[in-house]
């Protein structure tokens, strides 16, 4: 199949069409019906993005099933897959299908909901494939619109203040880029990603208006995708609309949230920032190492004082999305692997985490600790599946979570030890506020009146679960299946960095000399 | 003399029309046959474009240099004539509701419409300014079409004096240019300015041009009437002023500083950076507190002219074709949002106020989608066709360097999202109210705005040929 990626990504767009045309009926009839089309479009996207995987030769570095045709305004339309994205498109075709079926209980217009949804998906896909800068921005900014939708008319009582401040906190950050790459344009003449990759933009320190810029133009275009990307991730001290996107969204909006859409973030670093600007990189990394550091403790110290079970967890993303970013400015082997890998192991850990407060949220309507206790003792199924997630949050040996952090802490351990120490006490607390929330959440005897009848998960909730629990253990005890496939990207990408930055080094040496 | 005539066919042909069509009506039976006249000035109006867009090739001049017939004048001639026609027939519905059919208002339309015609043909100073004041004075009159109402008058007095001051500016920069350069040919004018350094009073002069036409195209800080103008004037109305004289001054704009000032750019560019970064923030703050959806479009049209005067400060051929690219898809969203505005109607009275919207998603949910695509579109969010707008101007402006110009556009486009958000916000998200608004069965309406907002989807996947179209008008302006 030549074109297997577009179809892949578009057939969920196809099913929000079909919906959005074609669906009639009463409301009741019209949503049920809406739920069952949306599973199955996510489901068979699932099935057939699962050619791209087996279909994959890891060990080529470059991009495969490449797809290209001419698009408007002398851009391309190009797909492709390299050992870093594929994986992403995968997470992504994952965990659709399980935010659906996790969506099962909306009653409020159902079927914009799920076309919602489908679009989002579509958009996702596209922003992990796009080989086209251009391209890639229409996916990664236009997933803003469904998004925006799914907090402001899903979500709960704050919800129009978070929608906002999510939409204009990204869309600030995003044109600072669409700047960046209209200038790369410009420079390179050409929106193609990877002859971009090969292309070597300016280094030479210039000032403006009298300050200094390390790195000339690198630094500066190494600025704009970081505030977007920045945002996305989200880093402290821009990860503010985070907590809040997150508590005010419905369930499944915050899974796909904090499984999906935080990677963007990341996934923007390895695409462009270490690739085009490897000099812009090296000038920046120290201080992007340090934000990492300090939003780990920091926001880990936030989480713990938190009575909203949501905004903990959104804490914690923060947190251990701060891992990823020190991961990957590391720039070695174990450091970028590591974050590609803490990246997928959080998105189905943060994701069933979240699920995890919806089962009790659908129960109960309220997100507050001190509103629960003792649940143990009437849902011990769903105390199992919470202790298990708890467990993998905090990097328990044997799930994926402690693969990602260890990798990422030996990569930074090697370049700068002072960050690696600051971040290993992130560790410690993730411990704390983990735990310490599932004894005030789980433990204790029942005392509640409310909580006298609530009742355990039902079987289509345990079936949601099931696979998310599988892949958490599978990635823990068996890491190879993910560093199998992105060591070989992961090779060439650090490999390239460091001769670009030579390359550089000894192009400044050789100027200054001729001086 | 003849070949002159030739050229000037299309306008002479409108004048004639819209002459016969004045007696015709005025000797019959006035206001009756005002629908008819309607259609019919709509239906000439999209003769005359068919026929300038698909004949006329290569460039051709009468009177001496003073008309210019080119592929630039083509383009905004056929933007100009389909955007009026789509808002002479978009505007009957709700004219006729409130009784204000006169079968003057589309005669005046076609007599402005040949104005701006013969404005983005200019190829002179005096045939600048006849073009612009038949414009303008058509326009004036339509403003205060609804006599009875203050509003109204008030919009159309304050366009007038507002107006006239600015020709006058117009006027005395004319007389400054044509006192050092010796003529009021553009040929001539290019020739005087472009021989080493331009005389000082020649600069002042283009300043003072450049002030009347910046009040035409509402950039700031000569934009202070618009909001007021918009309110006021009927709403009909006030969709022709944000579509079709937006294009005409914008084409003109770039008419006189090629044409004429093409050889002092470095001295015309600064002027319009500082107009451009202005507009964009002044029209992406002021909008944020308007709760009138009329008023609201005022400053979001201030904005969008903002952003497009970025292709024109580029001084290139790319940016004038962006430019172009980017008229054509604000003229396209805001015929679609101004389609809707139209259909907002509570218990037969027409409501401006954004609150009205409330909840409109559930009334209504298709035609909520469609605005919410607009919306988007004109906060320039990809995948609608306005993001594409924005990209071309800001490739032209990456490409003459203007970094600071097209950054601060960056932030003002951030923050121009928030207003256009807040409809979304009202539509979908805010609370039921018990006054809904009327259900609006219009055809033409539903037309309209489901067409402007399938284009603005449509458009990712193609420009059906509107890029080519503009890359060979914008070649034939810049040589």
């Amino acid at each position: 199949m030549d074109n297997l990626l577009s179809i892949v990504t578009f057939i969920p767009a196809l099913a929000a069409l079909i919906l959005a045309l074609f669906l009639r009926g009463s409301d009741e009839e019209a949503g049920r019906n809406a739920k069952w089309v949306a599973l199955l479009a996510t489901s068979i996207t699932f099935l057939v993005s699962l050619f791209i995987l087996s279909g994959f030769d890891a060990s080529n570095t470059g991009f495969q099933m490449v797809e290209e045709r001419e698009w408007l305004m002398g851009l391309t339309y190009k797909l492709g897959v390299d050992g870093i994205s594929v994986l992403f498109v995968m997470l992504t075709t994952f965990m659709m299908p399980l935010t659906i079926a996790a969506s099962w209980s909306v009653k409020t217009r159902v079927k914009e909901y799920m076309i919602a949804f489908l679009v989002l998906e579509t958009l996702m896909l596209g922003v992990f494939m796009a080989l086209d800068m251009v391209l890639f921005y229409v996916f990664f900014e236009a997933g803003l619109i469904p998004m925006f939708l799914i907090i402001g008319i899903w979500g709960g009582k704050e919800r129009i203040y978070a929608s906002f401040k999510f939409f204009l906190y990204t869309f600030l950050g995003s044109v600072l880029m669409l700047v960046a790459m209209v200038a790369m344009f410009a420079d390179a003449g050409t929106t193609d990603i990877p002859t971009l990759m090969t292309h070597s933009f300016g280094s030479e320190t210039f000032s403006i208006l009298g300050v200094q810029i390390v790195g000339g133009l690198q630094t500066l275009m190494f600025l704009a995708f970081f505030a977007s990307f920045a945002v996305k991730m989200p880093m402290w001290p821009v990860h503010t609309w985070l907590p809040d996107a997150h508590v005010q969204a419905p369930t499944a909006g915050s899974v796909v949230l904090a499984a999906i859409l935080l990677k963007m973030g990341g996934y923007g670093f390895l695409r462009f920032s270490l690739p085009m600007f490897p000099v812009g990189s090296d000038v920046m990394a120290p201080l992007v190492l340090w934000m990492s550091a300090i939003a780990i403790v920091y926001t880990s110290l936030v989480a713990l004082v938190q009575d909203d079970m949501k905004k903990l967890i959104a804490y914690s993303s923060v947190a251990h999305m701060g891992f990823v970013t020190m991961g990957i400015f590391a720039v070695n082997q174990q450091g970028v692997d590591g974050a590609i890998f803490q990246m997928i192991s959080h998105g189905f850990i943060s994701g069933a985490l979240f699920l995890c407060v919806g089962v009790i949220y659908d129960r109960m309507h309220t997100r507050e600790i001190d509103a629960y206790g003792g649940l143990v003792n009437r849902m011990p199924a769903y105390a199992l599946i919470f202790m298990f997630f708890t467990m993998a949050n905090v990097g328990l040996p044997g799930t994926s979570g402690f693969v990602g952090e260890f990798l990422t802490l030996m990569g930074i351990f090697q370049v700068n030890t002072w960050v690696a120490a600051v971040a290993a006490l992130g560790v410690i607390l993730s411990a704390g506020y983990a735990l310490w929330l599932y004894r005030r959440v789980v433990f204790g005897d029942l005392i509640k009146e409310s909580l006298k009848t609530i009742s355990d998960m039902t079987s289509r909730e345990k079936a949601i679960f099931a696979p998310l629990v599988v892949m958490t253990l599978l990635l823990g005890v068996y890491p190879s299946l993910v560093t199998d496939i992105i060591s070989p990207s992961v090779e060439a990408l650090v490999s390239n960095y460091h001769i670009a930055l030579h390359d550089a080094g000894t192009a400044a040496a050789a100027l200054a000399q001729s001086h | 003399m003849q070949a002159d005539l030739n050229t000037i066919l299309p306008e002479i042909l409108i004048s004639v029309y819209a002459m016969l069509a004045l007696l015709g009506a005025v000797y019959t039976s006035k206001d009756k046959l005002a629908g008819l006249v309607t259609y019919a000035t709509a239906a000439v109006f999209l003769v005359v474009a068919a026929w300038i867009g698909l004949g006329g090739s290569g460039v051709e001049t009468a009177f001496g240099g003073m008309f210019v017939d080119d592929a630039f004048a083509r383009f905004a001639k056929v933007t100009i004539l389909l955007s009026a026609a789509a808002v002479l027939v978009m505007g009957m519905g709700y004219l006729e509701r409130h009784n204000m059919m006169k079968f003057e208002y589309p005669i005046l339309m076609a007599l402005s419409v040949v104005g701006m015609m013969f404005m983005v043909s200019a190829g002179d100073l005096m045939a600048l300014y006849m073009g612009l004041e038949l414009q303008s004075l058509a326009l004036y009159v339509i403003a205060a079409m609804r006599r009875d109402s203050l509003r109204s008058t008030e919009a159309g007095l304050k366009y007038f004096v507002l107006g006239a001051l600015s020709s006058g500016l117009l006027l005395y920069g004319a007389s400054l240019v044509y006192g050092y350069a010796g003529t009021t040919l553009f040929s001539g004018i290019v020739a005087a300015a472009g021989e080493g350094l331009a005389p000082v009073g020649l600069l002042f002069g283009l300043v003072f041009v450049m002030a009347g036409l910046a009040f035409k195209v509402s950039a700031v800080p000569f934009h202070m009437w618009t909001p007021d103008v918009y309110e006021g004037s009927p709403t009909p109305v006030t969709s022709f002023f944000a579509t079709a004289p937006k294009v005409a001054a914008m084409a003109l704009f770039a008419r006189v500083l090629h044409d004429a000032f093409g050889g002092v750019a470095a001295d015309w560019s600064q002027v319009l950076i500082l107009i451009s970064g202005l507009s964009m923030f002044v029209g992406a703050i002021a909008a944020i507190g308007q709760s009138n959806i009329k008023r609201l479009m005022a400053y979001s049209s201030i904005a969008h002219m903002g952003y497009a005067m970025i292709g024109l400060a580029a001084g290139t051929a790319f940016g004038i074709e962006a430019m172009l690219t980017y008229m054509a898809i604000y003229v396209t969203m805001n015929i679609g949002t101004f389609a809707f505005i139209l259909s907002m109607e509570r218990d037969g009275v027409p409501v401006t106020d954004i609150d009205a919207l409330r909840m409109y998603s559930k009334a209504e949910p298709g035609k909520a989608m469609a605005l919410l695509v607009l919306l988007f579109s004109l906060a320039g969010v990809p995948p609608m066709l306005g993001f594409f707008a924005k990209l071309g101007v800001w490739q032209a402006g990456i490409d003459a360097e203007l970094f600071w110009l097209v950054g601060a556009s960056a932030v003002a486009s951030a923050i121009g999202a928030y207003y256009y958000l807040r409809i979304v916000y009202f539509m979908y998200f805010g609370e039921e109210t018990e006054a809904a608004l009327d259900e609006n069965k219009s055809p033409v309406l539903w037309f309209m705005l489901m067409g402007a907002a399938l284009v603005m989807l449509v458009g990712v996947v193609s420009l059906f040929g509107l890029d080519s179209a503009a890359a060979t008008a914008a070649a034939a302006l810049v040589n």
